[in-house]
């Protein structure tokens, strides 16, 4: 079986708000796929979909082979999850969360447990009602991580972790990448999607909007180039992908479709060049472009 | 002071708007009574002499005065203020509630941190809780008077019992006020006030029970509760008896405060303690998981029925014997089966009340469900492999069990203190574990209802309250106010046998228990299809 999850043309209506609008999303066994849109864009529904504990209107879902409403306890032995936002029961402490979340999915590794606790500078005693964000958060990610699953779906983890612990999750997401699990993880950190993710998938209002590698997203968007000549910049302009010719003396700003980043580049040398500074089109430029005009 | 007080007014117009169905219904519903009473009593015994029966008879009768309080003479408004002598009770408690929902329940979910981060003074979330429930119970005392006045009793008596439910809410407000700055969690915040309110209704009940048996009232003296009846509303108003009640008022009030302003938000006075770095091995099913979130519930409940049944069980005898110095009365009870029938109605009376307050553990119990789910902790149950049966199955088990047990205890408490003063301890256990138990099957109908509406309407859940106030007040007010007998028939507990003293009929006890049953299962199949979670 090649793919965890496959979901394809998913609708959800929450009374006459539509969440899920044809949503389609592939993640492939082994990989670590990013989940990306802006709030409200439908992806705690649809991850919610994916566990079986909201009834999709329309559309079909596959997860792990199974039907995740009609086979979720079957299923919900073979993942783990970690909502965004960690609610805790006030008078449990942390590690009584962490081993009955464990046990209630088949049992966890209590090597790992107290590898992770390390990790995470966790104080397994506290009472539910005394962490904070972030340790409350860390609770659910101690518990899913220290689980021996196939899938881990992960909503926005590392809300409230500071950029210390954000490494350690990174770590352990690569590790469990390295032992053949697959990942599913929301997020609206860039950079970890960035650190992490295999291919991506855009969702904005409640459909996806571009999947695929980061590279391959990449591929898609322009470059932009600050270039200073020995001479005018001659037909420039009308090179086919160069777009958006600021002119300046010498100097000139441009951006260019990255596939016709080569034929532009002869243009340029052919006349001189003094000094060149490439840039590639940002994880950011990519999401805001996506990310614009979701609110609607 | 007036820094630390910025922005009160601004969070009593939050709260008035959060609690804009909620407090002018209990404000009015309490207030209306008293003048019900009154007027239903006019109408019942219209001569002085037939009221004079009536408290020789049935209102200076010590099991009566330990539930209700003491009988100060036998005008109209004597008996309306003696048989509002609960509302006394339901203001406190509802006032003590009201304050900590307003301030350590805002704390523990974070609201407050929300707003203490703008222009709030440090003392405005408590000032602004305060304020609102004396204002309510100001109000609620006015009403209730005006109410009194309006059929046609003196205005002196009226403003005075109108000012004794003042009092009683101001004083448990204060308290709660306390409570609340005391633990970090509301729930042991509830359970400190709730415990000294207990405390409070015991002491009060113990002394008046003794009072009209002959002996000392002294008891009463230590209770706010005891304070408050004190003042004789109709009888030679004793106006003065109020100050002790308002000084406690300000007193807690005055003791919550520095404490508020010391303490870091969030904090308490009372440490939290730390738990196991490591589950125990039992922790490892949804079961329990249930068991382990409802047992404080279970112990709670079970020791206030003990406590209840005890004291209940304790003053029956003395009923009966009080009967039994009147020579007239005596004899019409010796034909009517002896003093022991006047003991058994009055405990079977007891048993009703003592069922309809166990449903409320039901509801609680079963709607334990709804705030699993609305505070986001049955999602990560739901992920792992826990069916949604078998979730819902852990909080039914004790929802279903727990009542049975706490009605259990509450019953043999009864028939032990009842059977120690008269000797019969063998004998009486067992009768009145039966009249307690009896109660299981409309406590069940109750809890039924509650799950039924979690699966299927789950954003009208807290419905199952208003329900259960349906049975109280049908109980209370339906024979009053002469309702036909199909609405007292809605009301579960009227198809319960009458124990003891009564006759065992089965088939009513299996109905409820079908309709109960019904209730519940309508309830698993609707929560098996739909979507967790509806907020």
């Amino acid at each position: 079986m090649d793919t965890s999850i496959a979901v394809s043309g998913l609708v959800k209506n929450f009374g006459r708000v539509r969440a899920l609008d044809g949503l389609d999303l592939t993640v492939r066994t082994g990989e670590v796929h990013g989940f990306l849109g802006p709030n409200g864009a439908g992806k705690s529904t649809a991850i919610r979909v994916l566990l079986g504990l909201l009834r999709a209107d329309a559309g079909a879902a596959r997860l792990l082979g199974g039907d995740p409403w009609r086979d979720a306890v079957a299923l919900h032995r073979r993942l783990a999850y970690v909502p965004g936002d960690v609610t805790l029961w006030p008078n449990l402490s942390g590690g009584e969360v962490i081993d009955l979340l464990g046990r209630l999915r088949g049992g966890l590794d209590p090597a790992r447990r107290a590898e992770l606790l390390d990790a995470f500078e966790l104080d397994p005693r506290k009472k539910g009602r005394a962490y904070s964000k972030g340790n409350r958060q860390k609770v659910g990610l101690v518990a899913a991580l220290a689980s021996d699953v196939e899938l881990l779906i992960l909503d926005e983890p590392t809300s409230g972790l500071d950029p210390l612990m954000e490494e350690v999750f990174q770590h352990w997401v690569r590790q469990a990448k390295r032992e053949g699990r697959t990942v599913l993880l929301s997020s609206h950190i860039l950079a970890e999607v960035e650190a992490l993710c295999d291919r991506v998938t855009i969702i904005r209002n409640g459909q996806a909007v571009e999947s695929g590698t980061l590279a391959d997203l990449r591929h898609l968007q322009r470059t932009s180039v600050d270039v200073e000549l020995a001479g005018p910049p001659g037909g420039l302009a009308d090179l086919p992908g160069v777009h958006d010719v600021r002119v300046e003396g010498n100097r000139i700003r441009f951006d260019v479709d990255t596939p016709a980043l080569d034929a532009a580049l002869r243009h340029l040398t052919g006349i001189g060049v003094r000094s060149l500074t490439c840039q590639p089109p940002t994880l950011e430029q990519l999401f805001l472009r996506h990310y614009e005009g979701a609110g609607r | 002071m007036s820094a630390a007080l910025a922005g009160t007014g601004g969070l009593v117009r939050l709260a008035l708007r959060r609690d804009r169905i909620l407090l002018p219904l209990w404000v009015l519903l309490i207030a209306v009574l008293p003048m019900t009473y009154a007027s239903t009593f006019a109408g019942l015994y219209p001569s002085q002499a037939e009221r004079a029966g009536y408290v020789a008879g049935t209102a200076g009768n010590p099991s009566i005065v330990a539930l209700l309080g003491p009988i100060y003479g036998d005008s109209v408004g004597a008996l309306a203020v003696q048989r509002s002598g609960m509302l006394l009770l339901i203001v406190a408690l509802i006032s003590l509630l009201t304050v900590i929902r307003h301030t350590r329940t805002e704390e523990e979910a974070g609201r407050r941190e929300l707003l203490g981060a703008t222009a709030l003074g440090r003392h405005a979330g408590l000032t602004a809780a305060l304020l609102l429930t004396y204002a309510a119970d100001l109000l609620l005392g006015l009403l209730a008077a005006a109410g009194l006045v309006t059929v046609d009793l003196p205005v002196a008596g009226a403003l005075a019992f109108g000012a004794a439910l003042t009092v009683a809410g101001w004083v448990f407000a204060s308290i709660g006020g306390l409570a609340a700055q005391l633990t970090t969690g509301a729930g042991s915040a509830r359970g400190i006030g709730l415990a000294v309110l207990g405390l409070a209704f015991v002491l009060r009940l113990a002394g008046d029970a003794a009072e009209a048996g002959g002996g000392s009232g002294w008891l009463s003296w230590l209770s706010p509760l005891g304070w408050v009846e004190r003042v004789r509303a109709f009888a030679d108003e004793r106006w003065w008896v109020l100050l002790p009640g308002l000084a406690l008022t300000a007193l807690a009030a005055a003791v919550a405060y520095p404490i508020s302003a010391r303490r870091d938000l969030g904090a308490g006075i009372l440490p939290p303690r730390s738990g196991p770095a490591v589950a125990a091995p039992w922790l490892a099913s949804p079961l329990a998981l249930a068991w382990r979130l409802h047992r404080g519930l279970l112990l709670g409940w079970a020791v206030g029925a003990t406590a209840l049944g005890a004291i209940l069980g304790s003053v029956a005898d003395a009923a009966g014997r009080a009967v039994g110095d009147n020579p007239q009365l005596a004899e019409i009870m010796a034909r009517l089966g002896g003093t022991a029938a006047l003991s058994d109605a009055y405990l079977a009376g007891v048993m009703t009340i003592v069922g309809l307050a166990i449903a409320g553990y039901g509801v609680q119990a079963a709607l334990r469900t709804r705030v699993e789910e609305t505070a986001g902790r049955a999602e990560p149950v739901l992920a792992g492999a826990v069916g949604r049966t078998r979730w819902l199955a852990g909080h039914l088990l004790l929802a279903v069990a727990g009542p049975v047990v706490a009605l259990a205890v509450g019953g043999v408490a009864t028939g032990l203190t009842y059977g120690l003063a008269t000797g019969d301890v063998s004998g009486q256990v067992p009768r009145l574990l039966g009249a307690a138990l009896v109660q299981v099957p409309a406590v069940w109908v109750l809890t039924g209802l509650a799950v039924l509406l979690f699966g299927a309407l789950p954003r009208a859940a807290g419905a199952s309250w208003a329900a259960l106030a349906g049975c109280f007040l049908l109980g209370q007010l339906g024979a009053v106010l002469e309702l036909g007998q199909w609405a007292l028939d809605l009301s579960p507990f009227t198809h319960i046998p009458r124990l003891p003293g009564g006759e065992v009929t089965v088939l009513p006890l299996l109905m409820l228990t079908v309709v109960a049953g019904v209730f519940a299962g309508a309830g698993v199949v609707a929560f098996r299809r739909r979507d967790v979670p509806v907020t």
